[in-house]
């Protein structure tokens, strides 16, 4: 950085001093960082003033004009993922379980130049026992299912009759008895269920194709896509955690779109990114305009707690510390019955309670109260 | 987890960095603030793991900012 500009670095934004340097001449960057710094001081928004309600019009209104249900784009190779208001509501609410979960997984080289992309994919697919079992063969006399596998299908995922025995070993522990034989596998069924017979053998078989054999647990779908020049894989279902433990995946770029799961494996601040980036994102495609410092305010205050709360009752609104203000959200009753059961003090520091109260608010001029000096 | 995750690379992962005691007290006295004002991070927050921070201690994030190209925030230590 110029020396001229050093000190303006405490008092203007990194993104103007850069500006600054870039597009003013040397000799008079002290003159014109000055000019910045008054102009910047008067559009910089005043203490007291109420942010959140301002936020809260920007972003309600042009949520009015977007569509209210998602389309399926029929033929278009990307998957449908949920957009538009449903998607809002869902980020804001901090829902632990969306509608449609989604990876964006990079690759590391050579992966990422498309080759063997489909065995990374294949790879981060979860299988299910049903997915590689080409026959199956009812045994009535001996109550027991011959499965012959697809020897193309398990080739592809590198997986032996062996292997998938000794994984689905366990989840049918309770129900068969897992055999390899030659080439495919025999499940006997257990002899507490043998006097039910015919019908246990059916159970036992639709049960079966529902085992999970390799993969990651979770993820549906895979779609291999290019963009610009680097290919990458995009996925129906995520479990970033399980998905990090695969070595051809870039950690550095990977992402999903669970917000949830980013705080997990990558702490609050990253979900806090996340959340501005993907409810800009959904405003964007949407060709509304919201500033995002908007939305990086709802940002700061979902995760103010150290975890993602949602604008909900059950969120941010219970952590505040006036019962009024609580009670004037939703459910009034519960909070005043429960507050009056706790010998709840009410300290009135906050908008709501003083509005219920005909008291001044302490926001814009009633922020300051007045102080006198005394005479001596 | 693959040897290669590590979380502080993460592009969603801003810079996270303890704030010492010098530095906290000119902070809060910027701001006009306590301590218990600041909002929380979790100590077992996992991009706290490389740092050594313990319960009551201040991080300094600095974030990379769409609108001021970097901007700094500050979170208390919370178990």
């Amino acid at each position: 950085m110029h020396k001229d500009l050093e000190e303006f670095q405490e008092k203007l934004p990194l993104k103007l001093l850069d500006e600054i340097e870039a597009l003013a001449p040397a000799s008079k960057l002290k003159k014109v960082a000055k000019k910045v710094l008054e102009e910047y001081e008067a559009a910089r928004i005043d203490a007291g003033e109420a942010v959140g309600l301002i936020s809260a019009e920007s972003i309600g209104e042009p949520g009015t004009q977007m569509t209210l249900n998602t389309f399926h784009y029929a033929g278009v190779a990307e998957m449908n993922v949920t957009m538009g208001l449903p998607r809002i509501i869902e980020i804001l609410d901090g829902r632990k379980s969306i509608s449609t979960p989604s990876m964006e997984i990079f690759l590391k080289s050579p992966y990422n130049k498309g080759e063997k992309i489909r065995e990374a994919a294949l790879q981060i697919k979860e299988t299910k026992l049903g997915d590689v079992v080409s026959e199956y063969g009812m045994n009535i006399v001996d109550l027991k299912i011959e499965l012959k596998f697809s020897a193309e299908r398990i080739k592809e995922l590198g997986l032996t009759p062996a292997a998938i025995g000794k994984v689905i070993e366990k989840p049918l522990a309770s129900d068969a008895q897992v055999k390899v034989e030659g080439d495919g596998l025999t499940l006997r069924l257990k002899e507490k269920e043998e006097g039910r017979g015919l019908n246990a053998l059916y159970r036992l078989k639709e049960k079966c194709k529902e085992v999970y054999v390799s993969g990651i647990k979770g993820v549906r779908q895979v779609l291999p896509v290019k963009r610009k020049d680097e290919y990458l894989i995009i996925t129906f279902g995520s479990n970033l955690k399980k998905l990090f433990e695969l070595d051809f995946v870039d950690t550095t770029r990977t992402t999903t779109n669970d917000i949830h799961e980013i705080s997990e494996v990558l702490g609050v601040e990253a979900a806090r990114q996340a959340i501005i980036d993907e409810v800009f994102r959904v405003i964007e495609t949407q060709g509304l305009d919201v500033d995002i410092r908007h939305i990086m305010l709802v940002a700061d205050t979902m995760t103010a707690s150290g975890e993602i709360k949602g604008i909900t009752r059950y969120g941010v609104v219970s952590e505040k510390a006036s019962v009024l203000a609580r009670a004037s959200f939703e459910t009034p009753i519960k909070h005043v019955i429960n507050a009056a059961l706790k010998g709840e003090v009410d300290t009135l520091n906050s908008v709501v309670e003083n509005v219920m109260l005909n008291q001044t608010v302490p926001v814009g001029t009633g922020l300051p109260s007045l102080v006198s000096k005394k005479e001596k | 987890m693959a040897t290669t995750f590590d979380v502080s690379k993460h592009v969603l992962v801003p810079k996270h960095a303890k704030v010492g005691e010098k530095e906290l007290k000119e902070v809060l006295d910027k701001f006009g603030i306590e301590v218990e004002n600041l909002p929380r991070i979790f100590l077992k927050d996992p991009a706290l793991e490389s740092l050594d921070v313990k319960e009551g201690d201040v991080v300094k994030v600095i974030r990379k900012s769409a609108t001021a190209g970097e901007a700094v925030f500050y979170r208390r230590v919370a178990a």
